[in-house]
């Protein structure tokens, strides 16, 4: 068991290299450095060159990355070049808002998407499943956005029922006065985009209880005279919930990705929007932090799901 | 009345029938078995002729919706017919246990090889966890597996095939059922574990007493253990007998052409095996009426063969469907004519 998990860490290292340093040359193969946007009629060149020269610039790029890297394990992710603030601080404010938005969708789309899967999967074929089927081809159809924009006006511009947008109040006060309005803001989004996520994992469930009631070691199961429904919940699902623990890794890091599309169509002041804005205001520092920070997220995502699958799966742990 | 105490399993007209794309198909037409204590009975035939469904029936492992199952199948004064489903799980796996073909995948990935074993124990006996495990090591040890306390921690897919199939003989022994039933329990193995596991399973039965319905469609396996044997084609019994019979003396033209088409090691002329024409029908297109086997030996006029075959007593003890036998010989293969007649 710690075999597997020491040799997938060890792995990991020179995957975190190659993405830091793939991030680092698309950013400086991107047009500009930090001085191109301060240069106006009046600049001196002559300033600008002494910048670049002090700030580095004109060192070989391996020597700008080993810089840049250092830099990071310092917690120095550089400053906005839009905001200028710095970049860390601007991400942990938008991380804090992201994590909370995606903690209540998880649960949300876990709550929602196991019983329909478990109830799909073992009614199978009967209108139960056949209501679910419907549900998904739905879900999975329609765009998100689509379907984010039929719910605001539904149900904040029609009904009146949510906030159209923001993630807080202007005039809430007091620590349970902010923190009711936060979760007000955040309800409508959060159900909308768990409807969307529910689909993979109802689909992966059912099919996961459809073929693995029928294997032999079910029967098995039922010939030893073990009474059906644990025959279901022992036997079959614990088989059929493997796919889901392979990909739960990955939606335990996206609690801090976020989503693009969610974020700004609600106007949410998260991660992904973060990432959006900084691509349409080329604020090249964020976006290259954000870009090193997904890609580290996913990493770890898929770790965390191996440990986790070697976990429940005695199949595929490292002997 | 001794005879009558020593049956366990007295099967009566059984028809199985299953749902094909609305309509019922019987793929086990009337069958009527006696399995006895400390008996090995047989059930031999082709794929598809429906020696599993009786093995499903007997246990009542089916699908429900899509099966119809008529007929008596008394486990002495019980019959299992139409049995209540909480009562049925009491008696499987503790009165009748069941060995399944594929060992690769009768065991569940997921769970150590011993809990799966302690499993049944949970729901059949008082015993605490200790004395389970007690009681898989036990069963390990009686099954031939080597350092059982070793074994009881292993997943299946850490263990060989052989050994796979001695934990699910495990599962199927361990609260010493009177009926075990073996549904093909050697085709998945190598030739050499074969030999093992059927001297095991002999070994079972003379500790036990327990009467063994082994299903096969593996002639040596048959010669090899059975006391009994019933000969099966597309869904009926056709010819039943001791295993003496069978071999020594069987009548019923499909008997003859399984036993045919034996490789046998001592015959070099054998060289050429003898091949059954056609196939066995499938459950859709299965003839309903006169000698199903008529469309696979042609060369036998139509008149030999019952309009209606049922099952006629030649000899004590020995049955075989139709009259046809009495005009059966092999087609191009004079020499051997009148070996059974």
């Amino acid at each position: 068991m710690w075999k597997t998990v020491l040799r997938r860490f060890l792995i990991m290292i020179p995957q975190l290299i190659i993405l830091s340093m793939l991030v680092f040359l698309l950013a400086k193969m991107m047009p500009g450095d930090p001085f191109t946007g301060m240069i106006n009629p009046n600049s001196d060149a002559r300033e600008i060159a002494r910048l670049r020269q002090a700030y580095g610039l004109n060192d070989p790029w391996w020597v700008q990355y080993c810089r840049w890297v250092g830099n990071m394990f310092h917690g120095d992710l550089g400053q906005s070049y839009i905001q200028h603030v710095p970049v860390a601080s601007l991400i942990w404010d938008r991380a804090v808002n992201t994590f909370w938005l995606s903690l209540l969708t998880v649960l949300l789309t876990y709550s929602i998407a196991i019983p329909m899967g478990i109830s799909a999967g073992r009614h199978q074929d009967e209108w139960q499943d056949q209501a679910i089927q419907i549900f998904n081809y739905i879900t999975f159809a329609v765009p998100g956005f689509v379907f984010y924009i039929l719910g605001i006006w539904l149900f904040s511009f029609t009904l009146g029922w949510f906030p159209i947008s923001g993630s807080v109040s202007a005039n809430a006060s007091g620590f349970w006065g902010v923190l009711g309005s936060r979760l007000y803001h955040m309800i409508l989004p959060a159900i909308l985009y768990a409807l969307i996520t529910t689909t993979t994992i109802v689909q992966y469930l059912r099919t996961g209880i459809v073929d693995n009631k029928v294997e032999d070691y079910v029967r098995t199961a039922r010939s030893k005279g073990v009474p059906e429904n644990v025959v279901f919940h022992k036997h079959i699902l614990r088989n059929s919930v493997l796919p889901i623990v392979a990909f739960l890794g990955n939606t335990i890091t996206g609690l801090l990705s976020g989503s693009m599309i969610i974020e700004s169509v609600f106007s949410y002041p998260g991660m992904g929007k973060l990432f959006l804005d900084s691509i349409s205001q080329r604020d090249y520092t964020t976006l290259t932090a954000l870009i090193l920070l997904f890609g580290m997220l996913t990493l770890l995502g898929n770790l965390i799901s191996d440990i986790l699958l070697s976990i429940v799966d005695p199949r595929i742990r490292v002997k | 009345m001794d005879r009558q105490k020593d049956v366990l399993l007295d099967i009566q007209h059984l028809h199985t029938a299953y749902r094909l794309s609305g309509k019922f198909y019987d793929a086990a037409d009337d069958i009527n078995l006696t399995l006895k204590k400390d008996e090995i009975l047989a059930i031999v035939g082709e794929s598809g002729c429906g020696k599993s469904t009786i093995a499903a029936s007997i246990i009542g492992l089916y699908d429900h919706k899509n099966t119809k199952v008529t007929g008596d199948i008394l486990y002495k004064e019980l019959n299992l017919v139409g049995l209540n489903e909480n009562l049925f799980d009491k008696i499987r796996g503790n009165n009748i246990g069941m060995i399944f073909q594929d060992p690769l995948s009768s065991l569940n990935p997921l769970m150590r090889v011993g809990d799966q074993v302690a499993e049944t124990l949970y729901y059949h006996t008082e015993m605490n966890e200790q004395e389970r495990h007690a009681r898989v090591i036990e069963l390990f040890n009686q099954v031939g597996m080597p350092k059982p306390e070793e074994m009881y921690a292993m997943y299946p897919h850490e263990l060989s095939g052989g050994l796979r199939q001695r934990v699910v003989i495990a599962i199927a022994i361990a609260c010493k059922p009177e009926i075990i039933i073996a549904d093909e329990p050697t085709t998945a193995l190598d030739v050499t574990i074969q030999a093992q596991i059927l001297d095991l399973l002999e070994d079972i039965q003379r500790q036990s007493h327990s009467g063994i319905i082994l299903i096969t469609h593996d002639l040596g396996v048959v010669a090899e253990t059975a006391d009994q044997v019933a000969v099966m084609y597309a869904g009926q019994i056709i010819e039943k007998a001791d295993v003496k019979t069978i071999f020594g003396h069987p009548l019923h033209p499909y008997t003859r052409s399984l036993l045919n088409s034996m490789p046998q090691a001592d015959d070099e002329e054998a060289a050429d095996l003898h091949v059954i024409q056609g196939t066995v029908p499938s459950l859709k297109n299965m003839p309903r009426t006169g000698d199903r086997f008529a469309a696979r030996i042609p060369w036998i006029p139509a008149s030999a063969h019952e309009s209606k075959p049922v099952m006629h007593e030649v000899a004590p003890g020995h049955l075989v469907r139709c009259t046809c036998y009495k005009e059966f010989h092999f087609q191009d293969q004079p020499a051997q004519e009148g070996a059974g007649a």
